[in-house]
């Protein structure tokens, strides 16, 4: 397996599903790729590649919310990174994380503090944010607003 | 039978750290695991992007008390990536020798706790008194014995002195034979062979698709290492060994950790001798916009960090992972179907990260020493005689 079969191999086999290859160095290689085609360009890369999934992380950009989903390819020493874009009003995608366990946290991560859906979910529930934090607001968005907080910190006081 | 549910939290008995896990139990076996996280959720990761990028190396430092070079260490690289740009040759052993060292007393600490939660506390004593070595050996590096502020985005903020070195080795030589004796006397005794082997299998299967790193994977058969794989620092430039097992269980987890401690040691030494001369610093003053990733091998697994900019001075975002996100969901795998008397060990051998730097001398209010170790252990036999006499025992 050398770095050109890989990306070969990834150009050819996703022809429709790949927006754009930005290969950055030879250590780091992002591809933006239609939401849609997200599980199954995941499970070749973790699967038949035999990547490990390193994490994902999600930016709110002002114009979408935008998801990195890392992978390194440690023979080859690269690191590639799947991006999508979502519709920032209604960002929704396929969850991976019944494919791949490790992705199960971080789906559950950024749906509490970006408020993206993860379709198929096995069990999408908040992992850090406290119980009382209320409903629709996501800390990490750019419009995040702080709220008074001290009616939950005084609690039992 | 009936099934139970035994809370362990919120607040961790043993591990002093705050984490929930509800175990439901079949009689003695454990039939289910939840992990509840999130009670003391700092919000790093947005602090960050409140920050410049300079700031924020001393923010991440404070992620982890144990590992406390490992983020800034993932960190620097991604700003690093932004620019793209490497580092003088110096700062890159600098770097080694700070991450290493912490490797050593971060191992020690869990073997010391490992100790403990097994009731071995003989070996907890021995091997955190053996830890503080270490930890004078980093103040003489860098000035702290934790939090040592040593990385920046382009280098190094201190030089390590050429009259340093001698000192240092003779201190880390110095503790050599007494990890050995510690080696023999854990992977030899018989009564902890018993207790760890075979408990807690994490499969070569499921550390893979867990997506474990570090020892807990390593231990699976899993031969991934960043420092191997994508070689960074001086980790190409040093002789050094990965650690590999193949059974999964707590037992080759010790290994794992007590093995990697003499490569360590090993790498220390190598890049102490090797020092080479130069600037340790390259000054970066602005930051384009572009995105970067760094990673580095922490004593727990891989630590991985994003930094995106904007061409601001500050991260406009910046995504923290750390390796114990990956590693706790493997109690999954290895708890269930183990007994409850087995559960705490198996949930520590993933060596999950918690903060405890204790120690003690007591100084009048001008700092002035007035009881050293030996004066305190003077004073505690004294109260013990006192003791005894009072209940009348000879």
């Amino acid at each position: 397996m050398t770095r050109e079969d890989v990306l070969k191999g990834l150009q050819e086999r996703f022809r429709d599903d790949i927006i754009d290859l930005y290969d950055r160095s030879h250590k780091r290689v992002y591809m933006e790729i239609i939401p849609d085609a997200l599980p199954r360009v995941a499970m070749y890369i973790f699967r038949d590649l035999g990547a490990r999934f390193n994490i994902a992380s999600g930016t709110d950009t002002r114009t979408h919310m935008e998801i990195l989903y890392h992978f390194s390819l440690e023979e080859i020493n690269l690191i590639i990174s799947l991006r999508v874009k979502l519709d920032r009003e209604k960002p929704a995608i396929a969850s991976i994380a019944k494919l791949i366990i490790g992705a199960n946290w971080i789906e559950r991560e950024m749906y509490e503090l970006l408020g993206i859906q993860f379709i198929g979910h096995p069990d999408l529930r908040r992992l850090l944010l406290a119980d009382e934090w209320p409903r629709g607001v996501y800390p990490l968005r750019t419009d995040y607003e702080e709220w008074d907080k001290s009616a939950v910190r005084d609690r039992g006081v | 039978m009936a099934r139970s549910v035994i809370p362990i939290g919120p607040y961790h008995p043993l591990q002093e750290e705050p984490e929930f896990f509800t175990l439901t139990v079949d009689g003695e076996t454990v039939v289910d695991i939840e992990v509840n996280l999130g009670y003391n959720h700092r919000g790093i990761e947005k602090l960050s992007e409140r920050k410049t990028f300079d700031q924020s190396t001393f923010v991440i430092e404070r992620i982890c008390g144990i590992c406390s070079t490992s983020h800034p260490f993932a960190y620097t690289r991604a700003v690093e990536d932004v620019i793209p740009v490497e580092v003088p040759e110096r700062a890159k052993y600098i770097r080694t020798i700070i991450a290493e060292g912490e490797r050593i007393h971060s191992h020690l600490l869990w073997l010391g706790l490992a100790g403990h939660f097994l009731g071995y506390n003989t070996v907890y004593m021995w091997v955190w008194k053996l830890r503080e070595e270490i930890l004078d050996v980093m103040e003489i590096l860098s000035g702290n014995r934790n939090n040592y502020a040593m990385f920046k985005p382009g280098g190094v903020r201190r030089d390590i002195k050429e009259e340093d070195i001698p000192v240092v080795m003779r201190k880390i030589d110095s503790i050599i034979p007494t990890i050995d004796r510690l080696k023999k006397a854990i992977l030899d005794d018989p009564v902890l062979h018993v207790r760890l082997k075979g408990i807690g299998v994490l499969t070569k299967e499921e550390a893979i698709n867990y997506c474990a790193v570090g020892p807990t994977s390593r231990a699976s058969g899993v031969a991934r290492d960043v420092r191997k794989d994508a070689p960074y620092g001086a980790y190409d430039r040093v002789e050094w060994d990965m650690i590999v097992t193949e059974h999964g269980d707590v037992f080759d987890k010790a290994v794992v950790r007590i093995l990697e401690t003499y490569e360590s040691i090993k790498i220390v030494k190598t890049c102490l001798q090797n020092l080479p001369g130069g600037d340790i610093d390259l000054n970066i003053k602005d930051i384009p916009p572009g995105e970067g990733i760094g990673a580095h091998e922490a004593p727990r697994g891989e630590v991985f960090h994003y930094v995106r900019s904007d061409g601001t001075n500050r991260p406009a975002r910046h995504k923290v992972r750390a390796p114990s996100y990956m590693n706790i969901p493997t109690c999954q795998a290895t708890v269930i179907g183990e007994t409850i008397s087995d559960a705490t060990i198996i949930l520590a051998a993933v060596d999950p990260c918690y903060c405890c730097t204790e120690r003690m001398a007591v100084r009048d209010s001008k700092g002035a020493r007035l009881y050293d170790t030996k004066e305190l252990i003077r004073l505690s036999q004294q109260k013990t005689e006192r003791i005894k006499r009072k209940m009348g025992i000879k």
